[in-house]
């Protein structure tokens, strides 16, 4: 008898101890990591982006959190250090265990960190435009894809609003984004019959800040007599100093336009854009396009961040989705389980500040819309041009022939980001 | 509500009323003051009245009712009997309400009921002109092809533009370039349009109809008319027709440059009036030179080849493509051979003005790489410290330049603004040199004899303040204007243009080289500097405070290179990490140039400036700056202390 009490009473303390476990458990937090570089030379557009993480953390805990639980964001600092990218990744999914990652800017970030998280299967999601030409199975790429970006703004300069370019500058930044964009753009030009002379490529290096000679060959370049514009896939610091040289040097919009890929709000915050006015940027998203998502979004952000003069972007934006959608697939799956949270992604919906629904395709990218935007004497974008609806990203652009045979799809049969042939057969037969 | 905008208001509301009271006449007075009425008539059985009412009415939303109501798209709503505009979007229509023009909520289709009209409606409607676009209805006044600006569609806007060209009216060309500019608005209380110039945090705003004052509101209370670069472009044309007979020389210089090889038949006419009337002798060469530009292609033999030889004495760059395309398509031998040798004497100019061009850039890069070094050249060349921390001395003369800019816009009048960077240049400098003056006491002086200690100790303190303004400002950059007075450029000769920004720098540069070597040669601190220099213990000796002048070098090579911030920040980026950008340019240049030595700092900017922008036409940015990198190395290996060595017992001090 006494044998069966004390054995009945364990059973009591064990209950209460397992009860008391699962109680813990559900009272646990939710982590989502943020690898964006604070410091360095990337943090002055990154730091905006983990703001923005930030504040949609706090936004879903004020709602009561995800599946019951609190969301907690867990901050490191790569540094703007490519290598230290990899390694931050390592420490946010082995050490901290975070259930999700939001991070990274420039490509050779995200390729630094790749291996990383198909390795110790990660789930990250990347908000910036980028050169497409990749489909990781643990990536969602929330930014746009050229077919999204560079080709619909080359087509609007084609075309007769644009001012019909028939000879075209490519200026960039030396490293792979610019590369890439640039080969695709090249294929994209002569395809339509634009002749190799028409065309002027040009790199500068990362933080490059004297552009009297670059200048000075574009204005010669644009004197042949035909419609000239440049597109530029110039990336960073280099900005500011190209544009003030650009202005002083009495190139006017109407003459020879520039549209840049990497160049939105935030970057003009450091310019007086009186004398850019015209000059273009294409986007998915800019601050000035009116819609009740966008006016929430804009708000939201100024509360946050208390300051009123601060303005939203596309990368913001991108991340601002992206976050959405994972919250909503956690919620549709019940868990935070990588393989679970990949498969509830597939067809996520989320209305955009963009004004239109943006979702999440099988090859990891989104629907989105493309807008041209014209620059404001006071740093913001007029829309100028937009795509009646939601484009579909191409992983794989169709310009580069090695790339137009390849397929990106993360459903059955294809199950893969870099295949010409589908890796399942067909069962039925 | 000021009087003055009481006056202006009222004044509008008169003429409203009187134009109207015009157009109606008296019987059909009450009806025309009441658009909501007249809208809701369009839904009677006989709307005609309504529609005649609503077409003489200028009122833009009298017009988006009849173009609705032609189009079919005006419905009435069952629930309410309430007269909506219905746009079809999938299944559902999206209703706007007609009298308040609101967008209400979507509707289906059982909902709505069509406003179907007769055949006398129908010719009503056509003669209202609710077929064809806002701009081409209504009398061609100014006022009413100001309001037409806003249209939909840039098609329509293009329609407007015309119409206000073809005014001729003086207004016209100041809403025009505001518009180009980005400077017209629609004042959302009222949708009346708008110029907005920026004054201060806030939008001075003029009325674009009259060009009376409307005061001063806040930006959120505007919204732009967006235009694009081919509507700029027609624009740019227009007034430049306009332009070519205007009072002010530079302006007609302005009109008839862009006509060169852009001459349409009916400018021809106009540049050749304006020829043979103009006085100004620069202004005609110009015109000559536009017209020759249009005889080379269609003139008579006689008229190509005098123009030919008009055009050959140019060094335009758009003559010179104009001659290498006629020399492909002239037909006749003469004028050919003409053509060809015009073309290779602009050539021979043009790669002369190149090599000028080039000059010049060198010499801009040269001052820009001159000031970065040439506190360095005190800090590292006189007193020898390996100071990683100037690049953040110079940052921080930058941002000092954004603070003093900021208490310029919010504090003084905006007439004051372009002076700013006069007083940013002491700021700079005090504000550089005080945090000089205290790494110096705080920290390197424990580190004199240690130079590896002294490089890691600065190159942590440049990450310290780094991150401090990091937090302090925020990550993005700061826009630092140019004041108007370093804004744009001018071109000495075609196809070379010198920036006023570039120019102001390699004076600027000079006159800092200039008063430092003044200082150094003619003042009693300058002898102690360079004696401490030179032989700190028999410095000491001769009773000079060895510790005091450190402490104040390295406070003055910090503080000029604060004053190099603030010249740099009118370039460049001001953000954080400005000082990196800066920071291995300017150990190349003292160097290369030859340490202890401000004439070797002053050579080696300038021939690494000069080198680099004769190199870059031909190697490209990217390998420009590596085969600079590989020269330097390669000199340093034979001559190890630079250019300018000191020599003698000072050498080895």
């Amino acid at each position: 008898m006494g044998k069966l009490a004390r054995t009945m009473g364990m059973m009591c303390v064990a209950g209460v101890a397992a009860a008391s476990a699962a109680d813990a458990q559900a009272q646990g937090t939710i982590k989502v990591g943020v690898l964006h570089s604070l410091s360095g030379t990337m943090a002055i557009s990154e730091t905006t982006l983990k703001d923005t993480v930030l504040m949609m953390v706090d936004d879903i805990n004020k709602k009561g959190g995800l599946l019951g639980k609190k969301v907690e964001a867990v901050v490191v600092d790569p540094a703007s250090n490519w290598p230290l990218f990899a390694e931050k990744a390592r420490e946010l999914i082995a050490k901290e265990k975070v259930d999700v990652v939001f991070g990274c800017w420039t490509s050779v970030s995200r390729k630094s960190v790749l291996p990383v998280f198909e390795e110790l299967n990660g789930l990250l999601f990347y908000p910036v435009q980028y050169e497409g030409e990749e489909s990781s199975r643990n990536v969602f790429y929330t930014g746009a894809a050229p077919n999204q970006q560079a080709i619909p703004a080359v087509e609007y300069l084609m075309g007769k609003e644009g001012g019909e370019v028939k000879r075209w500058v490519l200026a960039g930044t030396d490293y792979v984004y610019p590369r890439t964009t640039n080969k695709i753009l090249e294929a994209f030009l002569k395809a339509k019959g634009v002749k190799a002379e028409d065309i002027m490529i040009n790199y500068t290096p990362f933080g490059h800040s004297d552009w009297q000679t670059i200048v000075a060959d574009i204005k010669k370049f644009a004197s042949a007599g035909k419609k000239t514009a440049v597109v530029s896939t110039i990336n960073g610091d280099a900005n500011v100093p190209f544009y003030k040289e650009l202005s002083n040097a009495g190139i006017k919009a109407s003459d020879i336009p520039v549209v840049a890929f990497s160049v939105g709000e935030e970057e003009l915050a450091g310019i007086d854009t009186s004398n850019l006015v015209g000059h273009l940027a294409a986007w998915n998203y800019f601050e000035s396009v009116k819609n009740p998502t966008n006016d929430t979004f804009i708000k939201q952000w100024k509360t946050f961040i208390k300051n009123p003069k601060r303005v939203t972007n596309d990368p913001m934006e991108a991340t601002y989705i992206g976050f959405k959608m994972w919250a909503q697939a956690v919620a549709q799956a019940g868990t935070t389980n990588i393989d679970a949270v990949r498969q509830a992604m597939y067809g996520q919906k989320v209305t955009a500040p963009s004004g239109f629904v943006s979702v999440m395709n099988t090859n990891h990218h989104l629907s989105k819309p493309v807008y041209i935007g014209e620059i404001r004497p006071d740093g913001q974008f007029n829309v100028v041009w937009k795509t009646k609806g939601p484009i579909k990203a191409d992983a794989w652009s169709k310009f580069i022939p090695e790339s137009a045979k390849l397929t990106a799809d993360w459903t059955f049969p294809w199950v893969c980001g870099n295949c010409s042939e589908p890796k399942f057969k067909s069962l039925s037969n | 509500m000021s009087p003055l905008q009481l006056r202006t208001y009222l004044r509008t509301m008169v003429i409203a009323l009187v134009a109207i009271l015009f157009m109606l006449g008296l019987p059909t007075l009450a009806a025309a003051l009441d658009i909501k009425d007249l809208i809701a008539g369009l839904a009677e059985q006989d709307p005609n009245p309504a529609i005649e009412a609503l077409a003489a009415a200028d009122n833009p939303k009298a017009k988006a009712a009849l173009q609705a109501l032609a189009a079919g798209n005006l419905y009435r709503r069952l629930a309410d009997g309430a007269v909506i505009i219905g746009e079809k979007d999938g299944e559902m229509y999206v209703v706007t309400n007609a009298t308040t023009g609101d967008i209400e909520d979507m509707a289906k289709e059982a909902e709505l009921e069509v406003i179907v009209v007769d055949a006398a409606a129908k010719a009503l409607l056509a003669g209202a002109g609710t077929g064809t676009p806002i701009g081409d209805s209504g009398p061609p006044d100014f006022a009413s092809a100001v309001k037409a600006l806003n249209a939909d569609s840039f098609a329509e806007k293009g329609k407007a533009i015309e119409r206000l060209t073809a005014l001729a009216d003086s207004r016209a060309v100041r809403v025009l370039e505001a518009l180009t500019e980005g400077r017209l608005f629609i004042r959302k209380s009222d949708g009346t349009t708008v110029i907005g110039d920026r004054s201060g945090n806030d939008v001075r705003l003029t009325l674009a109809t009259t060009l009376e004052p409307a005061g001063i509101v806040a930006p959120a209370e505007v919204e732009p008319v967006v235009i694009n670069n081919n509507l700029r472009n027609n624009i740019r044309e227009a007034v430049g027709r306009l332009g070519l007979l205007v009072a002010d020389a530079s302006q007609r210089r302005h009109a008839a440059d862009a006509l060169i090889g852009a001459a349409t038949p009916e400018t021809i006419g106009l540049l050749r009036d304006a020829f043979a009337k103009e006085t100004d002798a620069g202004v005609k060469s110009v015109m000559a030179l536009a017209l020759a530009a249009a005889a080379v292609v269609d003139g008579d033999k006689a008229a190509r080849l005098a123009a030919v030889a008009v055009l050959s004495g140019s060094t335009d760059l758009r003559v010179r493509s104009l001659l290498q395309s006629r020399a492909a398509a002239e037909s006749d031998l003469e004028v050919k051979a003409a053509v060809v040798a015009a073309f290779n004497s602009v050539q021979r100019n043009l790669v002369f003005i190149g090599y000028a061009a080039n000059l010049f850039q060198g010499i801009s890069l040269g001052s820009v790489l001159l000031l970065a070094a040439i506190g360095l050249s005190i800090t590292f060349g006189v007193m020898g410290v390996i100071n990683m921390a100037h690049g953040e001395m110079i940052m921080l003369g930058a941002y000092s330049a954004f603070v003093v800019q900021q208490i310029f816009r919010s504090v003084l009048p905006a007439a004051m603004f372009d002076y700013y960077l006069l007083f940013a240049v002491p700021v700079g400098f005090l504000a550089a040199g005080a945090v000089g003056v205290a790494l110096e006491r705080g920290v390197i002086r424990f580190l004199y004899s240690r130079p590896l200690e002294t490089l890691l100790a600065t190159w942590g303190i440049s990450l310290v303040l780094q991150q401090a303004v990091r937090s302090v400002f925020g990550a993005p950059n700061k826009e630092v204007a140019n004041p108007s007075w370093m804004t744009g450029g001018f071109e000495p000769i075609g196809g070379f243009t010198v920036t006023w920004n570039r120019l102001v720098i390699i004076v600027f540069c000079f006159i800092v080289l200039g008063a430092l070597a003044l200082l150094q040669r003619r003042t009693p601190f300058g002898l102690h500097m360079r004696a401490v220099a030179q032989n700190r213990e028999m410095a000491s000796v001769m009773g000079i405070a060895a510790t005091r002048v450190d402490a104040l070098t390295f406070g003055l090579g910090s503080g000029i290179a604060g004053v190099a911030g603030v010249a740099l920040s009118q370039i460049g980026n001001v953000s954080p990490n400005l000082g990196t950008i800066y920071i291995v340019d300017s150990f190349m240049v003292v160097v290369f140039g030859g340490v202890g030595n401000l004439m070797g700092t002053f050579i080696g900017a300038m021939t690494l400036g000069i080198v680099n922008k004769f190199l870059e036409p031909y190697a490209g940015a990217v390998l420009g700056k590596i085969a600079i990198l590989v020269a330097i190395i390669l000199f340093i290996q034979k001559r190890p202390r630079g250019l300018f060595a000191l020599k003698g017992r000072a050498a080895e001090a």
